[in-house]
């Protein structure tokens, strides 16, 4: 692969992962527990959201050199909004069902703070092709948040997945679920097993730093680059990136 | 109590379907700015006002639209009624209170991106309410919205000090104490008949 088609594919692996909206900038969070009662519902809010994310993308990044900087926000806000009213319309013709389940919250598209932040930091700075891959890596990313909190949710709260019945008759659904409350829950509990996941990687990496007997290789991160330093195999230096996956970017306090 | 009276509206966005813990709107400042509970109050006060503000904006200009049929304009125009409020409510907190000002940072201008004005603008005209609705309403929205942040400022205040597992800390707490809350403002369902 070239290196700029290189750079491109990275940026679209990091939405999905590295830089998951949801789970690692903790952007977007008001449709993430309020439409994710069913899995449907979740899917269907994560492809409007992309709709909205990609054709953005795209038209900022056109007129990124016509929009003068003081007012591109505003600009930015408008072709949101437009759109936003398209994809509003687009589900009332697909699905009416979907679009009253989902209500208000298709419109709420606008202030997503994902949608204005990829706008701002991404594509007002790069070229239209990079810009789509861009926010569709962005916009599965945050499909895929939704859709884990989604599927918790049904398969707990109504027994059902996508309508279907998944657990056994006798199961009595945790109707709390698909209440409020469970949608704070489940997103807390789905951060703490992305941070235990890390803690656990990041204990492994160091014991195995010892192991090899790297001397000095106090805390997590800073022992693998001490190793690289000192010569370790290329393999163990392989492994830093993916040591910052949870690093808890952008979590304001 | 009459559903549409002025009192009932109040207590339905206050408490019953409070914006932020049953409606999930306008997460992001909760979250982002309960950490004090001085700032949260002037968080809170700051929404009102720009919800009041935009709200009923948002009546009149639905009026206007819907007199010259052009509701698919409805979208694009509430947003910038909102963006202006903003503004003011800006200018007017730099101008008394520089210090306000800064303790509220980026949040300020994000209340453009606050779901919970645009949700309060969307909603009041998917119910047609009236003036005087509206008006009950917004203050009622407001209203909840401050006080949902104000408890969670207070129980964050009290937790800075606790004693609690890593993987627990930051925003996974955040999340089980707004659960919490949440859980407990369900019990107001019942409120108002």
């Amino acid at each position: 692969m070239s290196e700029p088609a290189k750079m491109t594919m990275q940026t679209f692996t990091q939405g999905l992962w590295k830089e998951n909206p949801v789970f690692v900038m903790m952007l977007g969070l008001c449709p993430v527990l309020a439409v994710t009662n069913t899995a449907m519902n979740a899917l269907a809010m994560g492809l409007a959201t992309t709709f909205v994310l990609i054709c953005s993308g795209f038209l900022v990044s056109l007129l990124r050199k016509v929009i003068p900087k003081q007012v591109r926000i505003a600009s930015y806000i408008i072709i949101i909004a437009t759109f936003v009213t398209m994809a509003d319309y687009l589900i009332q013709a697909i699905s009416l069902e979907v679009y009253q389940a989902l209500g208000a919250f298709i419109q709420l598209i606008v202030v997503n703070c994902i949608i204005l932040g990829r706008a701002e930091a991404y594509a007002s700075k790069n070229g239209p092709l990079k810009a789509v891959v861009n926010g569709t890596g962005m916009g599965l990313g945050f499909t895929f948040a939704l859709l884990c909190l989604g599927v918790v949710r049904e398969v707990l709260g109504g027994g059902t997945l996508f309508g279907m019945q998944v657990m056994p008759d006798r199961f009595q659904p945790w109707s709390i679920f698909v209440l409020p409350p469970g949608g704070f829950f489940v997103l807390a509990f789905w951060l703490m097993l992305f941070a235990a996941l890390e803690e656990r990687k990041r204990k492994r990496r160091r014991q195995r730093d010892s192991e090899f007997g790297g001397a000095g290789s106090g805390g997590g991160g800073d022992g693998v680059m001490g190793n690289a330093v000192l010569g370790m195999p290329l393999k163990q230096q392989n492994t830093t990136p993916s040591h910052r996956v949870f690093s808890k970017k952008g979590v304001t306090e | 109590m009459n559903p549409g009276s002025f009192p009932a509206i109040f207590l339905d966005a206050f408490l019953i379907n409070n914006f932020v813990l049953a409606l999930f709107l306008g997460i992001c400042p909760f979250l982002g700015v309960s950490g004090k509970v001085k700032t949260a109050g002037n968080m809170g006060m700051a929404v009102t006002f720009v919800m009041l503000v935009s709200s009923l904006c948002a009546f009149g200009l639905n009026h206007l639209l819907v007199k010259f049929e052009l509701e698919f304009l409805r979208l694009i125009c509430f947003i910038a009624v909102i963006a202006s409020a903003v503004q003011l409510v800006e200018m007017a907190i730099k101008r008394f209170s520089p210090t306000l000002f800064r303790a509220l940072g980026i949040f300020l201008p994000l209340i453009t991106t606050n779901c919970a004005i645009l949700g309060l603008a969307l909603f009041q005209t998917a119910r047609e309410y009236s003036f005087v609705q509206c008006l009950a309403f917004s203050l009622g929205a407001g209203a909840g919205f401050s006080l949902a942040l104000l408890l969670m400022a207070g129980l964050r205040e009290k937790l800075e000090l606790a004693d609690l597992p890593g993987l627990a800390r930051g925003a996974a707490l955040s999340l089980i104490l707004a659960g919490m809350l949440s859980l407990a403002f369900m019990g107001f369902a019942g409120l108002g008949g």
